[in-house]
């Protein structure tokens, strides 16, 4: 077909191989990775919601589960990827303003989005150790 | 007018992405928007849930306020992860039948976590 010709022999523009990795250009990979994480990890909440309706045994199962080591370390990461996305987002709302498009002021907001987002997590898993 | 002389690509040009993205694009900005209040929301009730029995958690869980919060953060972040896996699914899958296939199973399995949300957060509102 002469379509799929023209496709093979089309040039490329240059990709991620040919760019010294830098800061913004993460950022922006880490916002799909964690969008697409959060994708499935609202399965857990979906799961806990589940659990509660029903019944006191399930939810007692489902409790041990996210009790667990394993089942807090998955929990700690679900909840940084959604303060990570969070903030990626807020920064890409910002954008949509026009504001902030200089490189300084778009990493100094790639910096400020991850201590955010760890200190976001940090404190809920606090709180929630306080609370429990 | 017969086009039919002109190549494919000719044909595609101008033509942009099939006139919808603007409405993409606002869809996927308002839902942000909202996720961010909901999501705070689904955090503090974490918290406050941390630790609970089963009986204090669907005693919270099942006020109406704190019900129709669940429902609303349900509804917004399936949607907002539905267009998103959209937008992912549309730049690295390019297969005749796989793009549609994944495009059709995406908007599937957002439709089921929604119902399954939905029902669930009906049955702890209305009596579990």
């Amino acid at each position: 077909m002469a379509s799929t010709d023209l496709r093979d022999r089309r040039p490329l523009s240059p990709h991620l191989q040919i760019y010294r990795p830098n800061l913004t250009m993460m950022m922006s990979i880490l916002h799909r990775i964690t969008g697409a994480a959060l994708y499935f990890a609202l399965l857990l909440g979906i799961w806990w919601l589940v659990a509660l309706a029903s019944g006191p045994e399930y939810f007692a199962f489902v409790n041990g589960v996210f009790g667990s080591w394993f089942g807090l370390l998955v929990l700690f990461g679900a909840t940084y990827a959604l303060f990570h996305h969070m903030m990626g987002g807020i920064r890409h709302l910002i954008w949509d303003t026009g504001r902030a498009f200089t490189v300084p002021a778009a990493e100094h907001m790639a910096w400020m989005s991850l201590a955010l987002a760890a200190a976001l997590t940090v404190l809920v898993f606090v709180a929630g150790w306080l609370a429990a | 007018m017969d086009r039919g002389f002109q190549t494919p690509l000719r044909r595609a040009r101008g033509a942009g992405s099939a006139h919808e993205g603007t409405g993409h694009f606002l869809a996927q900005r308002i839902t942000a928007a909202f996720s961010i209040l909901l999501a705070a929301f689904v955090m503090v009730l974490a918290v406050v849930l941390a630790g609970s029995d089963y009986e204090t958690a669907l005693a919270v869980a099942g006020n109406p306020f704190v019900a129709a919060g669940l429902l609303a953060t349900a509804a917004t972040f399936v949607y907002h992860m539905m267009i998103g896996m959209q937008v992912i699914i549309e730049d690295y899958v390019h297969g005749a039948l796989a793009r549609p296939l994944l495009l059709g199973a995406n908007v599937l399995f957002c439709g089921l976590v929604f119902v399954l949300s939905a029902l669930a957060i009906a049955k702890i509102a209305f009596g579990a």
